[in-house]
């Protein structure tokens, strides 16, 4: 949807744009370097694989249907599958699940293992040697750091990925979300919520119009 | 390469250079910037160069671009670093570029086709 208003220098300038790329690629598909099929291919990947959409289709899945959140605390790696995310280079899913009393959080203490088939690719700060250590000393405070301010009661469990194990954190499915389906709860599963360094989004919190 | 994960390399770019992200994911703002992206992708998957030689000449681009307060879009830099690039590594030269440029303007003239690739619906075995 573009509904901006654009100057026509603006549209002039995005016309060339397009034009350009569009040359570029015929001219590289004209001697035999690329195919337009490979390019799709790939934006296709990327699209799908940088990001934590996958992971919030497994939520939102468990959030509907016990059946399938039982499966997939039970085993993560198969009932990931079912969905079709495989490909973790051998390691095991692992499912966490937040409760009222239990917040698990997730961190590779040694590198940045992550569950790329769900989650995609991890944020920069998942990488860093702050995180990587403090929310293993400090995980109360390094949660508050993220805006998530948990209670005294609920007990905090972090937990260290490696290459053998992958953990990913089913939150909690937010109140006053009864009356949603699961197409309409996956837009409120983050990234972050999936690492447990935040909650799943209130539906009125979300970003609407912009 | 074409191993059905992304590239890590590619993916994770950091500050300046980073992709364009909503909620961790890509966000290409017209499909040329999906192709363009896809474009850069395939020819280091190919092994046109390496991805530090791309990574290298964004960073470059947008530091040039910052500089001199031009308010070109990330994807406009790319294609910048992308054709600069094609040019170095002598895959084409501008000549060819400009030509072909014309002939798809000329082609788009007399088409409306926006979308030269053929649709396909299922998804292909191994890709080389």
């Amino acid at each position: 949807m573009t509904q901006e208003q654009h100057g026509s220098d603006h549209v002039q300038a995005e016309i060339d744009v397009a034009l350009r790329t569009k040359a570029l690629e015929a001219l590289l598909v004209e001697k035999g370097l690329i195919t337009t099929d490979v390019i799709d291919e790939i934006v296709r990947l990327y699209e799908r694989d940088i990001g934590p959409l996958n992971g919030a289709k497994v939520v939102a899945k468990a959030w509907t249907n016990t059946d399938y959140k039982r499966r997939l605390l039970e085993n993560g790696t198969a009932a990931v599958a079912e969905l079709g995310f495989t490909g973790s280079q051998g390691a095991e899913m692992v499912v966490l699940e937040n409760t009222p009393t239990v917040h698990n959080v997730v961190v590779c203490t040694l590198c940045s293992c992550y569950p790329w088939p769900v989650l995609g690719l991890p944020p920069t700060w998942y990488k860093s040697f702050a995180y990587r250590s403090r929310v293993v000393r400090e995980p109360r405070v390094v949660l508050r750091e993220f805006g998530l301010a948990l209670p005294e009661s609920v007990e905090v469990r972090v937990w260290d990925s490696n290459s053998e194990v992958r953990y990913m954190v089913l939150p909690e499915r937010p109140a006053g979300t009864e009356h949603l389906g699961e197409a309409e709860l996956i837009p409120l599963v983050t990234r972050d919520a999936m690492i447990g360094v935040a909650n799943a989004q209130a539906p009125q919190t979300l970003p609407g119009g912009e | 390469m074409m191993a059905g994960t992304a590239d890590e390399r590619i993916a994770n770019m950091d500050k300046q250079i980073a992709l364009p992200r909503k909620n961790g994911e890509l966000v290409f703002e017209a499909p040329w910037e999906a192709r363009a992206f896809g474009l850069a992708v395939a020819l280091n998957e190919k092994g046109a160069y390496r991805w530090s030689d791309f990574s290298q000449g964004l960073a470059r681009e947008i530091a040039t671009a910052e500089a001199s307060g031009d308010p070109s879009t990330y994807y406009e830099r790319w294609l910048a670093t992308l054709e600069s690039l094609v040019i170095a590594k002598g895959l084409a030269t501008h000549e060819e570029l400009d030509a072909m440029a014309a002939e798809q303007a000329l082609q788009d003239g007399h088409h409306d086709d926006a979308h030269p690739h053929h649709p396909n619906g299922h998804h292909h075995g191994g890709t080389g």
